[in-house]
């Protein structure tokens, strides 16, 4: 086993051999080394989050026409760092009135919905944390975890406007993650299986953004709705309700909320390389050619794999900086009586294809369901246009004339 | 697995006599629904560790217990919505106070 | 003292303290948080159990919906003076005493049999119990009529809450 080829079981064969040279019972050694293994996923999450924090106002400031941080460090790399100081050495206010423990669980509980996340992560086919099988769930289950950090961290502020930003952001979560789940349940019927590892390997054939390019927009629109930034981000808009659930909190406990936020895009950007882009491998078979052989090396999977995160969660800025915002009843309106039936209409699409495609050869296969996504895409597009059409035939009908004015007029 | 099918059993029957307890002895609505919750889990363990313990090749247990979360959903949320409606007329939640059709 | 019961004794004790605190407690959003707590404590009880969709399914549907249900109604119905004040009645001596009886009767039944000390048995390996499960919820000779009679429960459910909660003054 070299240190290249399988990372994880060599340093943790090297460290059992370590602590059994000091004497110590299985048990508790197993226990050691899965908390150090703990330690590890959860520093590279954090130092990952740092960086984000940098990526983020390149990015924004290069979307508006303008440089962004460069002075601090080159490229202003150290930018983040002077941040975090900053909001360390703040002055940590609890707001009169607030109940002191939920007050300050909810950053924490924010950050511990993402960092829960990591643990499904699939690095590369030997760096993960563990292989859950029923890895898909999971995801939402973290989800849900997250609303209740909002609602606790809403509430315990003591505060009209935060709880008004806290129900409404809960009540955006909940509906998104319908349209969620049901566009996760569509990788799952094509791989056959809820683990993120089977599914990674299901798509050596062909990603699944090809083969259902609609579930990987529902999915984007849902996730970037449940992270709750902009266009859904009523929540914390400014000019509208001032920061929303986190308006009490300063210093490093907002820190956490909006570092929190960022780690958790970048994770939904690893969730969509997952599930829609191949993860860590989906070379379509490249791989298997002998010259490329080093494509299976667990580092350049990794490498590979944080590379398609941040193309995704580049992706999810760019939406984020592009569109305007929209307005509550617009939100949930757009999710039951549009995201919804659609995945679900996706949903039965593909269940149905997936059986009923099995004989054909494999491009067949990709056609039959990219070609059912165009046909569905299309028909879609088209009731959106009738109803469009509609409405404005409504609002453009000259209004009826009342009595007395076509008395006046005649 | 070392721990004795007993312990599960026990524990289950301990949250099942404390959300007795508290459907029984508390005046709040909402707080007696708490008090149901408990008494579902509780249930939901037994069945689980029956399924572990005696035949995990059948589904038989788990199955009983999905279609338990099914009906605790359901009727938390049927019962919420009665609660908040009773409180939009009667503006209180004390069940002792929702006394109309008492004689 | 396995692993295994290092983690069920640790997780029994969260569960039980939560639950006290669930009906003990004065501020009734801190009882549907204790509430919470309990949830997750049985959540991962099932994972002990081996039973991982339920662990997922428990943490979506309980803590996800169910507690969020609550922790929304409370605060709906919220008045100040309900906090304050005795929150038990004044007889709940009566319910503790009921309770404990309970308790202990059980306590001697789940002892006093023999075939409940049994430890469990390894799950053998070709039993896939997450693929077994799907099977056994929609296959006609297993469990498909349980699960759509629930499916209508959830919908009679649906409509009558949203009936019963609208506001039909408008």
């Amino acid at each position: 086993m070299l240190f290249l080829n399988d990372p994880i079981n060599f340093i943790s064969g090297w460290l059992r051999g370590l602590l059994t040279g000091w004497g110590l019972p299985g048990g508790l050694m197993t226990v050691i080394i899965y908390f150090i293994g703990i330690t590890v996923l959860i520093v590279f999450a954090m130092t990952l989050d740092i960086l984000l924090v940098w990526v983020e106002r390149k990015v924004v400031a290069r979307f508006q026409d303008r440089l962004g941080p460069n002075r601090i460090g080159p490229f202003g790399l150290i930018q983040p760092f002077a941040d975090i100081i900053k909001l360390i050495i703040k002055e940590d206010i609890t707001p009169a009135g607030a109940d002191k423990l939920l007050y300050n669980m909810g950053p924490v509980l924010a950050i511990a919905s993402v960092i829960v996340l990591w643990a499904i992560l699939p690095l590369s086919a030997k760096i993960f944390g563990v292989d859950l099988n029923v890895a898909v769930l999971y995801l939402v289950a973290a989800g849900a975890l997250g609303t209740l950090s909002i609602i606790v961290g809403g509430w315990a502020s003591n505060n009209k406007y935060a709880l008004l930003g806290a129900f409404r952001m809960v009540a955006n979560m909940i509906s998104y993650e319908i349209p969620m789940v049901v566009a996760l349940l569509i990788p799952t019927i094509l791989a056959n299986t809820m683990s993120v590892q089977g599914i990674t390997q299901a798509q050596s054939g062909m990603w699944f953004a090809i083969l259902s390019p609609l579930a990987l927009i529902i999915f984007l629109i849902s996730a970037i709705a449940e992270l709750g930034r902009s266009p859904f981000d009523l929540n914390e808009a400014e000019s509208e309700i001032v920061a929303g659930f986190h308006i009490e909190y300063t210093g490093m406990k907002f820190g956490l909320f909006y570092a929190g936020e960022l780690l958790h895009a970048f994770t939904f950007g690893g969730f969509i390389a997952v599930l829609f882009f191949g993860g860590y491998g989906g070379f379509f078979g490249l791989e298997k050619i002998g010259f490329f052989s080093w494509l299976n090396n667990p580092f350049v999977q990794a490498v590979v794999f944080l590379a398609k995160a941040m193309f995704g969660y580049w992706v999810i800025m760019w939406i984020k900086y592009s569109m305007p915002r929209i307005r509550i009843d617009h939100m949930l309106g757009f999710n039951w009586k549009f995201l919804t039936p659609l995945a679900l209409v996706v949903l039965v699409n593909t269940a149905i294809l997936s059986k009923v495609l099995v004989g054909l050869p494999n491009w067949g296969y990709v056609l039959g369901m990219l070609f059912s996504n165009i046909v569905i895409g299309f028909i879609t597009v088209e009731i959106l246009r009738a109803y469009g059409r509609k409405q404005r035939k409504a609002e453009a009908k000259p209004a009826p004339q009342s009595a007395h004015n076509q008395e006046q007029a005649a | 697995m070392s721990i004795p099918l007993s312990w599960y059993l026990i524990l289950a029957a301990a949250l099942f006599a404390i959300g007795l307890f508290g459907v029984l002895s508390r005046k709040n609505a909402i707080a007696i629904l708490l008090g149901v919750e408990l008494m579902l889990n509780a249930v939901n363990i037994n069945l689980v560790a029956f399924w572990r313990y005696m035949d995990p090749a059948k589904m038989t247990g788990q199955v009983f217990a999905i279609i338990v979360f099914a009906v605790a959903a359901a009727e938390v949320a049927v019962g919420l919505a009665l609660i908040i409606s009773v409180y939009r007329r009667r503006k209180t939640v004390v069940a002792d106070e929702i006394d109309l059709m008492k004689w | 003292m396995t692993a295994d019961q290092i983690i069920f004794i640790l997780c029994a004790v969260v569960i039980i303290v939560s639950a006290l605190m669930v009906v003990t407690t004065r501020k009734l959003i801190h009882a549907a948080l204790w509430l919470v707590a309990a949830l997750f404590g049985v959540a991962i009880l099932y994972a002990v159990l081996q039973a991982s969709f339920l662990a997922v399914v428990q943490v979506v549907v309980y803590i996800g919906a169910i507690a969020i249900l609550f922790i929304f109604a409370v605060m709906l119905t919220r008045r100040e003076m309900l906090d304050k004040g005795a929150q038990t009645r004044s007889n709940w001596w009566l319910p503790a005493l009921l309770g404990l009886l309970i308790l202990t009767g059980l306590v001697f039944l789940i002892i006093g049999q023999p075939a409940f000390s049994r430890t469990a048995s390894e799950i053998p390996a070709d039993v896939d119990t997450l693929r077994n499960l799907g099977t056994a919820l929609v296959s006609p000779d297993a469990f498909v009529l349980p699960f759509e009679v629930a499916s209508v429960l959830l919908l009679a459910a649906l409509v009558g809450a949203v009936y019963i909660a609208s506001d039909k003054k408008k």
